[in-house]
């Protein structure tokens, strides 16, 4: 399962940003991951709660899903990811490397394949609650 | 907002030995052919040997490997399929050969996220087949990739020169090693040579053009056989030594 790889790099990172800023205690990690990676949501959990570190013994994760959201760059349409719309092949496709979507999506309204993904690719960390080493 | 996958990208390459970017200022030089011909010499060898196409608007390798219907596995990563001795990534297991154009935010995202998630495990080399210029590909190899070191191909065109010359200089400003230059489809006279060694760049040898590669695309035995691929072969002292 990939969600494992990525949770070791949400880990890694929550670590390096902690020592950054000096917190001491991690309360709470807010990770989003974008619809259209489509990532299982209970093994990316599961797999943040195997790996976590003594440093972060009392934090909580709270993980969000974000919508993705497309804008073409020719028309300026604004879309939603079309999850719907699409074989189980292209979703499976997309899960591994959201960037294909570029293959297998067009704007709807001008047929354009060249759009942003403006919203809700991947997995990102909102933000880290803790208490400083000086508070 | 925070990208957690840059924090991962060094213990995904941590058992990879050396890392061989083959590259060159100008397309159409033979980059992925002298890529994926190396990487299987190497293989051949013994050496474990890894491929990324990092073409990823136009890749080529696949077909050069003649690969058939395969898949990365999943477990924790990816971990890439073995092709005819080699561990081989490219966007075709995701984009199905349908034309992927990127800009260069998508180009930068989907290396990230292939490098973040792509187990290599342990490996001699790594060969990275780049598209051609020092566009955004070159840029985030540097950027991302722990030493790689430059393999540039050229031709005997002025053209190209003209391109690798602006390539050389950029890797030599930021100090990124240079491995040295072949000069690819080689026919009668040239003095390209002498404009390397003018650059004080190591001049790794000449490989004559060979009509035959093009007629062996897919089959890996027989473009093994091929005047390219001996030629190649000459090359791997400077990468082994």
């Amino acid at each position: 399962m990939h969600e494992w790889a990525l949770a070791e790099s949400v880990i890694k990172t929550v670590l390096r940003i902690v020592d950054e800023k000096g917190i001491r205690k991690v309360t709470e990690i807010k990770i989003k991951i974008g619809e259209m990676q489509q990532l299982e949501y209970e093994v990316f959990r599961e797999a943040l709660v195997q790996l976590k570190p003594v440093e972060l013994k009392d934090a909580e994760f709270i993980i969000e899903v974000a919508e993705t959201e497309f804008k073409c760059r020719t028309c300026g349409l604004k879309w939603l990811f079309p999850k719907k719309e699409l074989g189980e092949d292209v979703l499976e496709a997309i899960h591994f490397l959201p960037e294909v979507s570029h293959a297998y999506l067009k704007c709807p309204r001008c047929g354009s394949p060249d759009f942003e993904i403006t919203g809700g690719r991947g997995v990102w960390i909102e933000s880290i609650s803790g208490v400083e080493k000086n508070g | 907002m925070v990208d957690p996958r840059i924090s991962v990208i060094d213990d995904r390459v941590r058992k990879v030995g050396r890392i061989i970017a083959v590259s060159s200022g100008k397309g159409g030089v033979g980059k992925s052919l002298l890529a994926s011909t190396l990487a299987l010499i190497l293989a051949g060898k013994g050496y474990s040997t890894g491929l990324f196409d990092l073409d990823f608007t136009s890749p080529s390798t696949h077909v050069i490997l003649g690969l058939k219907e395969t898949r990365p596995l999943e477990d924790r990563g990816i971990i890439p399929p073995v092709v005819h001795g080699l561990k081989y990534m490219t966007i075709i297991y995701y984009s199905g050969g349908r034309a992927t154009p990127l800009r260069g935010i998508d180009f930068s995202n989907a290396f990230i996220e292939l490098l973040s998630v792509t187990d290599w495990g342990e490996l001699d080399f790594l060969i990275l087949d780049m598209p051609p210029g020092i566009g955004d590909a070159t840029l985030d190899v540097i950027r991302l990739m722990r030493k790689p070191g430059f393999l540039i191909v050229t031709t005997p065109s002025p053209l190209a020169f003209e391109t690798v010359k602006k390539l050389i200089g950029m890797l030599r400003e930021l100090d990124i090693p240079i491995v040295g230059v072949v000069e690819n489809m080689k026919t009668g006279f040239s003095n390209i040579q002498q404009e390397y060694r003018k650059l004080n760049v190591k001049f790794l040898g000449e490989i004559p053009y060979d009509p035959a590669v093009e007629e062996n695309l897919g089959n890996v035995d027989r473009l093994l056989k091929t005047v390219f691929a001996k030629e190649a072969e000459k090359l791997l002292e400077h990468l082994t030594g």
